[in-house]
């Protein structure tokens, strides 16, 4: 094992941030799938209105499962983004928002 | 008891639905909270322009957050990815929810490419506001401008947003159009996209 495996993860969705990028303005779709693969390692991305970007690494599942987490995760995130005290685009540091995130992982993915 | 429902109270607002959320607001307690808005603000700034800043910020905040919900709400998860698209989703959606009612019309600019107009007879954050003559150019419009940038940004069009006076013939009070000033990015975004 690599010394930086750890920081492996962190790395491939970060690379494939410049995909996003130029894929986002080609479909108003919503859903941008599967747009990087890495080894066995798949990410898939959903971008939201204020192109806000949710990215996930995974070994290649079910594409309704994913599509459901994006969702609900994006409501939860529209639900932290109403709050008049988040500045849009910092870190969420709600810990009950990493807990919904947490459920909403193991029930869909 | 007569009458208690039983409302389902939520531990953490992440657990309650999101909603279709009010349909109407009491005007005249928007009127006074904004009004309280424009005067605390005027006590913290020095002059006009800085007082126009402000009240573009606290739009801009509204504004960010009105482009997700609306966008979740009433287009099913769509993104909008050309210029008329947002222009028409501000114009009608955006206008529909937070006004009431379309904006009067949707211009393109004859002089410049990059510019567009908003028109409406009056503001409804105009309503009950009268500007005093030493105040100038001054428009508190400069919250709704504030409020369209927000949307206009984080959807990816960086424009620059303002709120102007247009005198009519004929109509005692003047005309208030939003002037939207997309940046260069936007349009050259756009001849690619073609």
């Amino acid at each position: 094992q690599r010394e930086d495996a750890a920081q492996l993860p962190q790395f491939i969705l970060q690379a494939a941030l410049d995909i996003v990028q130029d894929l986002a303005w080609t479909t108003s779709a919503m859903i941008l799938k599967t747009i990087d693969k890495f080894n066995d390692l798949v990410v898939s991305v959903y971008v939201t209105d204020d192109h806000t970007r949710f990215m996930l690494l995974h070994d290649s599942r079910s594409d309704d499962g994913i599509k459901s987490f994006f969702q609900e995760v994006h409501e939860l995130y529209i639900k932290s983004l109403l709050n008049p005290l988040y500045l849009p685009g910092s870190r969420i540091t709600s810990s009950h928002f990493n807990t919904k995130v947490g459920a909403l992982a193991r029930k869909y993915l | 008891m007569i009458g208690t429902g039983k409302i389902k109270q939520y531990a953490n607002v992440l657990d309650k639905p999101l909603g279709k959320g009010k349909q109407e607001v009491s005007l005249s307690a928007f009127a006074f909270l904004f009004s309280e808005l424009v005067q605390y603000n005027q006590t913290q700034v020095d002059n006009i322009s800085e007082l126009e800043t402000r009240l573009e910020d606290a739009g801009y905040a509204v504004g960010a957050r009105v482009l997700e919900l609306l966008c979740h709400r009433d287009k099913g998860n769509r993104r909008e990815t050309r210029l008329l698209g947002i222009l028409s989703f501000v114009h009608s959606t955006v206008w529909k929810v937070l006004f009431g009612k379309v904006a009067d019309s949707l211009e393109k600019g004859t002089e410049h490419e990059d510019e567009y107009m908003i028109s409406e007879k009056e503001l409804l954050v105009n309503r009950f506001i009268s500007i005093p003559k030493d105040m100038g150019t001054f428009h508190c419009g400069a919250f709704v401008a504030g409020i369209v940038k927000g949307v206009l940004e984080n959807a990816g069009f960086p424009a620059v947003v303002t709120a102007h006076f247009v005198p009519v013939e004929g109509q005692q009070r003047p005309r208030t159009t939003i002037l939207i000033k997309f940046a260069e990015e936007v349009l050259r975004r756009e001849a690619r996209l073609g």
